[in-house]
């Protein structure tokens, strides 16, 4: 241990059906790496919310995750419209997904909730008109 | 109850059978907003659910579900079925409602 490992995503746009991926594969190297699960659950689920986010809203973007011995950080940046108001986007329900989107059985405001639940430190650097930077962090430490 | 178990049962007709069906099964799970269940699913469940894309299986696999069952006999399309063999998941079916689907499994467990 004491190395960080990192590993590398790129998120496409509007690809659904592949939305889920990034995610899954982090999932299964951490678990492979003996991860504590319900430590790999939160990094699953709060990157999956980030993976989808980027499919439906910023026509796809970047996943950087590193793992270090205290924690796992994951960065998931794009260029997309960025977000115009963080407080209000934070608010469970509220939501901006089309009818698509609604129809797959998403889009119901959970997303970024979701994402600070299930992380231990979230931020959001966001420029509309840029795109979106967010830095979530879980730690190793206290399963 | 392991899923296997479940199986054995021969409640619910077997569309996958996961890698892993040796596992406990934890609480029964009824929801079919995957925004919500992406939140809630407890680790472990049996998720009962009518929605069957391969978002569905996504959401079972990251919230580490013990096993999915499909109820209204609802169809699980062909990318998804792909994605649950990948997976692993253990995929059932039900031609009853969720409550009763879901009503079934509680009182086996």
């Amino acid at each position: 241990m004491g190395e960080n490992i990192e590993f590398k995503y790129t998120v496409e746009n509007g690809e659904f059906q592949r939305a889920g991926e990034a995610s899954s594969d982090v999932k299964q190297k951490l678990k492979a790496m003996g991860v504590d699960p319900s430590i790999v659950r939160k990094v699953a689920i709060a990157m999956y919310e980030g993976e989808v986010n980027m499919v439906i809203h910023a026509n796809g973007g970047e996943i950087t995750v590193t793992v270090d011995p205290d924690k796992i950080k994951m960065v998931l940046d794009d260029v997309g419209p960025g977000i115009p108001d963080v407080e209000k986007a934070m608010e469970p329900g509220f939501s901006t997904a089309d009818d698509n989107v609604r129809s797959l059985g998403f889009g119901a405001g959970m997303g970024l909730p979701n994402m600070k639940k299930n992380s231990d430190n979230i931020n959001i650097d966001t420029t509309p008109g840029k795109g979106t930077k967010i830095t979530m962090e879980v730690d190793l430490k206290e399963a | 109850m392991k899923v296997n178990d479940l199986i054995k049962k021969d409640l619910f007709k077997v569309i996958n059978e996961g890698s892993d069906t040796d596992r406990e099964i934890g609480k029964v799970f009824c929801c079919d907003l995957l925004s919500i269940a992406m939140g809630k699913a407890p680790a472990a469940c049996c998720w009962v659910t009518v929605m069957g894309n391969i978002n569905t299986l996504a959401v079972a696999t990251l919230t580490d579900a013990a096993v999915l069952i499909l109820a209204e006999n609802a169809a699980l399309d062909d990318a998804a079925l792909n994605k649950a063999k990948e997976q692993g998941v253990t995929v059932l079916s039900s031609a009853d409602p969720i409550f009763d689907t879901a009503l079934k499994v509680y009182e086996s467990l």
